[in-house]
């Protein structure tokens, strides 16, 4: 363009200039927030998002003011997106694999430090006896130590609430007269027992009976490095890094427990205990077996109904077309729900038709072996008409001319499909019927909406039931019940993670991908 | 037009025209049942495929209506059903949005320009997409509670949560805009640049203009994509009132609470326009599930 050619007039210079310093200004203060949440992050002890934070602006920074990099400013919005919610997840999760992190070791060392500083106990040594006197609805406390003389102390007047109220103590007795008697202090003891009293010097007195008020100090004060000592026998508990929690000399562990690298225990534990190791490997076989199950219905279903639907003779292919993909348009969430209540045992329409035509009532969700053909004939019903789709566009590209021959030779239907079409088909449908097998192994809602895992495992400890797959157990042993094992749960995500990622390469170089 | 045809064609063609018939009936039983039981009275009735008394109770209570029973009593809606739906279409429609505008600037990286790892980065797309995020949900939900303590608004129980979350699943739709992409040709924008315009503006004025059908694909795609997302959805929101759809939905079938009838009248009334949303868009999506796999 001509004006390039031009030397730039100095007030185009000049806003290239500011906006220059303007990004700059932008990148230098977005940069500095970013840094300073890095450092409170890792300063909660947060490692793993302090470094997810810092990798990604980081990145940002180079890409958006590197000019090599500009390809990259394109790519960066959607590969961040998958680093943060696919790719950090995933080693967060195997790392939590190796830890001991649920819902008995929650927190970090510090915080159950805290917890086990902040428990408080009232200690006989600071006893005071008291006296409550009231004046027009005021109140005032005088409090004495029999056995001490000259530790009397009182507060101002103060009204009683139901809230905690903090009160001061003087040194000192109140002039009023009459104390109120032992019979209006119980009614006033729910509210007696909402004071702190401070006294003048440290310490602090709740009530502790109807005739006194004690001193309140913490069970526990810091000892040396992690220990802390119980001041009310004197002994020290120290954290234990194997388990995860404080213990006594005894050995007796004290909760709440922290979390802890526990190493490969995890998956060990999958491997030895044998409440944990059958229902995983039963599982586990289901799950192959669902998943290939239903990659082979749906593929026969699909296949032949797509041959169907090819033939010229056949007219109205677009009302059927649409017929049969319906299935597929109906959200899953819903279609697993309607099913769900069709097959119900004592009123569902299914069992209904059933009786009527056979006179059998089958037991959908409590005979395994019913609520596994329910399972599966339901996944069929979800997912043939993806399959349908699929070779309705392969078949497209069979020249019909080899079909042409084969009648000229006198080979049916059948021999058609099962020596021109499906040696055709099959090799560009393999690394889809892969991605279907995988998409299976992991159906998370099907079985979560349709059966939630059960009828279950008998003897198991871990939440696990016949027709769980591997993807729904994790998530039971994770969310599921009061134990909430995340460690344990994530060591199998873990395993689960590995055969994906080797179904995936498998795919990957199958399909040939042409970039 | 096959020029061979064996006498009994007649025959086989009523065969088939009968097989897909009774096979299509198979398949809409369940669906047809349900539309005839959200007209059902009660939530126990059984009978037949043309309900004996149709009534509107459970459309009413759907569409968050009390119903006044023959005896006078009024029943509530049992749970705001509508709310759930505007909840999933907000979600939905701003993710889509979302996921529509950054698939499509990566795919133009792809598709046009040169720079190191293009090629690793494209297929570790494909694998990592493989990877369910039910898996990874202790870590999602972890990454979100820390969210939460800086900016509320992408915490736990937020929808931004679940908008921001969708975010990780644009690999697809990448490949499908960048196969779309690559059949245009590349001088129009070519001409554009030696015309003095920017690498970004041949994007937007040249390239967009003439990718809308694919865009539309893509849109469609993501939003039915996050609209019936459930593993994710259900472990970030925990309020009856921040549902969405495909959260909401099971809480009518719990056995201590069984809603039949008015789980029909709401499924029905929630599944059919994305139903139908699908069904018109159908032609245009098969190209876009096979992207991913058998191009090239």
């Amino acid at each position: 363009m001509s004006t390039q050619a031009l030397p730039m007039p100095q007030s185009q210079l000049h806003i290239l200039f500011s906006h220059r310093l303007v990004k700059l200004t932008a990148v230098l203060l977005v940069n500095l927030f970013a840094l300073y949440l890095v450092v409170a992050l890792y300063a909660q002890q947060q490692i793993a998002f302090a470094l997810l934070l810092l990798v990604l602006i980081a990145s940002a920074s180079y890409i958006f003011f590197s000019k090599k990099a500009y390809a990259h400013r394109y790519i960066y919005p959607s590969l961040a997106g998958m680093g943060i919610f696919v790719i950090f997840p995933l080693l967060y999760t195997v790392g939590i694999g190796f830890t001991n992190y649920s819902a008995s070791n929650l927190l970090s060392l510090e915080r159950v430090q805290e917890f086990h500083l902040s428990q408080t106990y009232v200690s006989s040594a600071g006893k005071y006896q008291f006296q409550l006197f009231e004046s027009n609805g005021q109140y005032r406390i005088q409090v004495y130590r029999p056995d001490v003389p000259g530790q009397q102390f009182s507060t101002e007047s103060f009204s009683l609430g139901d809230e905690v109220q903090s009160l001061t103590l003087y040194k000192g007795s109140t002039a009023l007269p009459e104390p109120l008697k032992i019979r209006q202090i119980i009614k006033l003891k729910a509210a007696l027992a909402k004071l702190r009293l401070n006294l003048p010097q440290g310490g602090e007195l709740r009530l502790s009976g109807l005739r006194q008020f004690a001193a309140v100090t913490p069970v526990y004060v810091r000892g040396d490095g992690n220990t802390l000592i119980n001041q009310q026998n004197g002994e020290q508990i120290r954290p234990n890094f194997d388990t995860g929690f404080y213990q006594t000399s005894a050995g007796e562990a004290l909760s709440p427990g922290f979390t802890v690298a526990v190493g490969w225990q995890n998956f060990t534990r999958v491997v030895t205990d044998p409440n944990i190791r059958e229902p995983f490997l039963q599982i586990f076989v289901w799950t192959l077996l669902f998943s290939a199950l239903s990659v082979l219905f749906t593929l026969v279903v699909g296949l032949l109904l797509a041959n169907l639907l090819q033939w010229e003779q056949l007219r109205g292919k677009g009302f059927y077309r649409t017929m049969l993909i319906l299935p597929y348009a109906v959200p899953a969430f819903i279609s697993i729900l309607v099913f769900k209540g069709l097959f119900n045992q004592n009123f569902g329409e299914i069992n209904l038709v059933l009786g009527q035509l056979f006179g059998i009532e089958p037991t959908w969700f409590s005979d395994p072996l019913m609520a596994k053909s329910m399972i599966l004939i339901v996944n069929t019903w979800l997912g043939y008409p993806y399959i349908l789709l699929l070779c309705m566009g392969l078949l497209q590209s069979i020249p019909g001319d080899l079909y042409e021959a084969s009648t000229m030779d006198g080979a049916g239907p059948v021999d058609n499909l099962l020596r021109i079409t499906l040696p055709l088909v099959i090799k560009p449908l393999v690394p889809l019927l892969i991605a279907s097998f995988a998409f299976n192994f992991n159906n998370f809602v099907l079985i979560s909406l349709l059966t939630g895992g059960s009828p279950d495992i008998i003897g198991a400890t871990t939440p696990a039931g016949t027709t769980d797959l591997l993807v729904s157990y994790t998530y039971r042993i994770a969310f599921q019940d009061s134990g909430q094992n995340f460690g344990l749960a994530a060591a199998i995500a873990t395993v689960i993670f590995l055969m994906v990622g080797a179904l995936a390469l498998i795919n990957l170089k199958l399909s040939k991908i042409k970039i | 037009m096959a020029m061979v045809q064996p006498k009994s064609i007649r025959y086989r063609v009523w065969a088939s025209h009968l097989g897909l018939l009774c096979f299509i009936g198979l398949i809409l039983f369940p669906l047809l049942m349900v539309v005839s039981i959200s007209f059902r009275e009660g939530n126990f009735a059984t009978g037949s495929l043309f309900p004996d008394n149709p009534t509107l109770e459970h459309w009413s209570l759907a569409l968050g209506i009390p119903y006044t029973l023959e005896d006078g009593s009024v029943v509530q809606p049992p749970f705001p059903v509508l709310l759930w739906l505007w909840n999933s279409i907000k979600v939905a429609l701003i993710s889509s949005l979302l996921i529509l505008m950054l698939s499509t600037t990566s795919a133009y990286a792809f598709a046009r320009m040169r720079f190191a790892y293009k090629g690793v980065i494209l297929k570790s797309m494909l694998v990592f997409q493989m990877f369910p995020a039910v898996l990874s949900l202790v870590a999602i939900y972890a990454l979100f509670d820390e969210l939460g303590k800086h900016f509320s608004w992408l915490g736990i129980n937020s929808h931004g949560a679940v908008i921001l979350a969708s975010l990780g699943g644009m690999a697809l739709h990448i490949w499908t805009i960048k196969g779309y992409f690559e059949t245009i040709d590349s001088s129009l924008e070519e001409a554009a640049i030696v015309d003095g315009a920017t690498t970004w503006q041949a994007f937007i004025y040249i390239l967009l203009p003439l990718s809308v059908p694919i865009l539309a694909v893509v849109f469609i795609l993501a939003f039915i994509g996050t609209i019936t997302e459930y593993p994710i959805a259900s472990v970030l929101l925990l309020d009856v009132d921040h549902l969405t759809l495909a959260v909401g939905a099971q809480q009518y079938l719990y056995p201590q609470n069984y809603l039949w009838g008015d789980f029909a009248a709401a499924a029905v009334l929630s599944g059919f326009p994305i139903t139908l949303c699908f069904l018109y868009c159908q032609k245009w999506l098969v190209g876009g599930l096979t992207a991913g796999g058998v191009k090239g």
